[in-house]
């Protein structure tokens, strides 16, 4: 993956841009020790990595835009970080850039049920924005695998999704107002506590722009209260053609379901041998999860159960209770980590229309053997978005080959009518494909968004479109 | 060149079109929503570019081109139990219009019905669109997939842009099944700050509430909605009943065509069809709704979205914002006179950097200033 030549003219200013840095913030919030800067030299996409000229840690608004009109003044590229958990390489760092962190910027604001939001510092985690509000009854609802540790920053740049997206949405659907720092230090507030915009939607664009339009210092939160429960069922199918077709009728018939998650054989296989859940040995299994009071999801699930029925299902098992709740998301949730015990892999996220789902898994197949690399699925089957994840030996030099069998299944994504990334983003992972997804005018009206809020084309100017269709600009 | 209409009847000629005009354009869907300040221009339709390209009901996708009529794709979808969950509103009676609204013309505004409380507004219902910009160039965004994070999100820019970036040739829609009851909850009586607190306790329960209005005057109503399975429909009434209590007597309505009548209603803003007056739409933070509907001392008023969205009728002129003062949130001219929408802004004044983005978009995707211009000024 080629990144920019850095500008020897801003390496070799590094000390006057360090000492303009440690005039507006504390000592050990610029971080420039060559040493040090190594703490951010990639994100989870750690097959790219590169210290950056320095690290900045603001702790309010206020300093952030100090930082960036230092920056700006400067010529200095900025990449912004929320935890650095982008599987995409969105916080991947260029060696004369400033890495902008948010991670001193954790507080919750501001806490209103009556009107359902919660105002956030950025920094703050997905799962403690959950957790500041839980207690009361209410939950906030994009729930990506990352939850742990991602932040909100990082939410908003990649418009990040979740298991749950099905009935809830993604980031975007919930978030209702930002303050952003522009480029040149300006603060603007986009949206707030009321639920639409009263001009150009400015926050739809802003929410998933990768960090490129600006830096998103707090955020407005949409809350929801809890359900009154949920309860899955574990669904196995003889192949991932039936298990599609399930899918979609369950779809059709009218029931909502929170999550249907879809995992192929090599994946449960592989959940089996880590997790020890007791999944069936089956082509293709069904999470299904309904929400309610119990009679409400004996409701649901009785629906759910006779559509199953009608695909000969090798196995149905309804949780009676939470601990059986438990071990069905139990091989799910480890998924990921199973594949990562077991081998280096690529996690790709293309979405497609639900009804090319055995196709699609069925052309991976193949290609998987023709590549002689292989490939699991786990992905969030309602809504298309595929997680295949590309199993590879770094140190037999594999990398490139996975990377080029990712290329052929995202453009296959694209050829039926889906995307290269459903709930990841771009970043530098899928930037060169770009093209198969978006003819030369499309991808102008994008940089043309860029263009007004980031003139001089310095927030993560590496990412998301190809470099040689941004290069005039960046050069400008 | 008034009383001409151009009336592309594809894409490829809507973009001929846009790039040979010479002069200001007019963009015209269904022309049910004369909102906005007056344009001056050449008369330029929508409505050549129509019909249903796609519809899965198993991927809860629907494409259509954005002439076609809402009513085609709303039987479409009625005929296979789903629909647009975001419940569009048809603002015919409110603004005395005739005409056949497009979809084009639902996503160009926004319009979004009491459901957008909790199942989002258009613009988190859409999933791709296809447009000419100003230079006549066509543009794609986003796509037919419900997850789709790829590039900038120009679909939501474009939702509620009213033709002022581009001229959407496209839309791209998610749809949802129609639970199959659906039922209204009625108090009467309440006051406004006690409908306030009865819909807030309602819509933060969890027995999911997809409508709350409140209808003030000298017999006040206030109207809450589930839907659902027949079990969802027996627990959750019982339960909001029982959490409502002190609010008084609930009487439930189930009967399928008074309940849509009720809703129908409340989205079209019934109350104010044929009474004369400006209709102002303010979108506020729930709780400011009281203190807003003292401070407009308005002629009618009705609350939607649980009190985050206020509509209220005002004598013909009344600059709503002088007398309001500041508030959180935006108030927007949907119905006056064109003088009355000449003489004061239709769109909240946004704060200068915020106006600045908004018109630096502007200038990029239309540069000569002939798409709508000045409608969002």
């Amino acid at each position: 993956m080629d990144m920019p030549i850095p500008d020897a003219g801003i390496l070799s200013r590094k000390a006057q841009i360090v000492a303009r840095l440690l005039a507006v913030l504390p000592r050990d919030a610029v971080i420039h020790d060559a040493a040090e800067t190594r703490a951010y030299e990639c994100d989870a996409l750690t097959a790219y990595k590169c210290p950056p000229l320095a690290a900045v840690l603001p702790a309010s608004t206020a300093e952030v835009a100090a930082v960036l009109r230092i920056c700006h003044e400067e010529g200095v590229p900025v990449v912004p970080r929320g935890s650095g958990t982008s599987l995409a390489g969105g916080a991947l760092p260029t060696a004369d850039c400033v890495i902008l962190g948010v991670a001193r910027m954790a507080e919750v604001l501001e806490t209103d049920y009556d009107n359902r939001f919660v105002r956030v510092q950025s920094g703050r985690t997905n799962l403690s924005v959950t957790g500041a509000v839980e207690e009361d009854g209410f939950f906030y609802a994009p729930d990506p695998s990352s939850q742990l540790a991602c932040a909100i920053a990082g939410n908003v740049a990649m418009n990040s999704g979740g298991a749950h997206c099905l009935k809830y949405g993604v980031t975007t659907n919930n978030l209702l107002g930002v303050t952003l720092v522009l480029m040149d230090g300006t603060v603007v507030e986009l949206g707030g506590a009321h639920m639409d915009a009263g001009g150009l939607d400015l926050l739809g664009v802003v929410c998933g722009s990768e960090g490129q339009l600006g830096v998103v210092t707090e955020a407005t939160l949409r809350i929801l209260p809890k359900p009154e429960g949920a309860r899955p069922v574990l669904i196995g199918f003889s192949s991932n053609e039936v298990a599609g077709a399930c899918v979609s009728d369950i779809i059709k018939a009218g029931v909502l379901p929170v999550a249907i998650e879809f995992m192929d054989r090599p994946c449960i296989r592989a959940c089996e041998a880590f997790a020890h859940a007791g999944y069936p040995d089956c082509e293709a299994l069904l999470i299904v999860e309904v929400e309610g009071s119990p009679a409400e999801i004996d409701e649901q699930l009785g629906l759910i159960t006779q559509i199953a029925r009608r695909h000969d299902p090798v196995e149905f098992r309804e949780a009676k209770d939470a601990g059986e709740a438990g071990r069905i998301w139990l091989g799910r949730k480890s998924a990921f980590g199973a594949m990562g015990q077991i081998n280096d892999y690529i996690c790709l996220d293309g979405t497609i229309p639900v009804s090319e789902l055995p196709f699609v898994l069925r052309r991976i197949g193949e290609m998987s053997k023709d590549y002689g690399l292989a490939v699991a699925n786990v992905f969030h089957a309602g809504d298309g978005n595929m997680h295949p994840l590309i199993l590879y030996d770094a140190n037999a030099g594999e990398l490139h080959k996975a990377e080029a069998l990712g290329a052929d299944i995202l453009t296959l994504c694209v050829e039926v009518g889906g995307c290269l990334t459903g709930e990841h983003g771009v970043g530098i992972e899928k930037r060169d494909l770009m093209t198969t997804q978006y003819a030369p005018s499309d991808l102008e009206a994008q940089m043309r968004v860029k263009d007004v809020f980031d003139p001089a084309w310095l927030l993560n100017p590496a990412k998301l479109f190809p470099l040689a269709v941004t290069e005039t600009r960046r050069a400008a | 060149m008034e009383g001409c209409v151009i009336s592309p009847r594809d894409e490829a000629e809507m973009s001929e079109a846009v790039a040979g005009a010479d002069g200001p354009l007019r963009i015209l869907g269904g022309g049910t929503r004369p909102i906005g300040r007056p344009v001056a221009g050449a008369a330029l339709s929508v409505a050549g570019l129509s019909g249903i390209t796609l519809y899965e009901p198993g991927a809860l996708t629907l494409v259509a081109r954005a002439g076609t009529p809402l009513s085609e794709i709303e039987a479409a979808l009625a005929a296979e139990g789903q629909r647009l969950a975001f419940e569009p509103m048809d603002h015919r009676g409110l603004l005395g219009t005739a005409g056949e609204p497009t979809i084009g013309g639902v996503v160009a505004a926004n319009v979004s019905g009491p459901r957008r409380v909790t199942a989002g507004a258009c613009r988190d219902h859409l999933l791709g669109v296809r447009f000419v910009d100003g230079t006549g160039a066509v543009v794609k965004n986003g796509g037919r997939v419900m997850k789709n994070v790829t590039g900038y999100d120009l679909v939501k820019l474009m939702a509620g842009s009213w033709g002022t970036l581009g001229v959407l040739t496209e839309v791209s829609l998610k749809v949802l099944p129609v639970p199959p009851i659906s039922a209204a909850l009625r108090i009467a009586g309440l006051p406004t700050a006690q409908a306030l607190a009865a819909m807030t306790t309602a819509l933060g329960s969890p027995y999911e509430v997809s409508g709350a209005a409140h209808l003030p005057g000298e017999a006040p109503v206030t109207l809450l909605r589930i839907e659902g399975f027949e079990t969802q429909i027996t627990h959750r009434t019982a339960r909001l009943k029982d959490l409502l209590r002190a609010f008084g007597d609930i009487e439930v309505e189930t009967d399928p065509a008074v309940v849509r009548e009720l809703w129908a209603g409340i989205r079209d803003i019934s109350t104010f069809h044929g009474v004369a007056g400006d209709v102002w739409r303010l979108s506020v933070k729930p709780s400011d709704a009281p203190g807003l509907l003292a401070r407009a001392d308005a002629e009618g008023a009705a609350l939607d979205w649980g009190g985050g969205l206020v509509w209220l009728r005002l004598p013909e002129g009344t600059d709503l914002r002088a007398r309001l003062g500041a508030f959180g949130g935006h108030a927007t001219l949907v119905r006056a006179s064109a003088a009355t929408r000449a003489a004061i802004a239709p769109f909240q004044p946004e704060v200068a950097p915020v106006a600045a983005l908004s018109e630096g978009i502007r200038r990029r995707f239309d540069p000569r200033g002939i798409l709508n211009p000045g409608l969002m000024a």
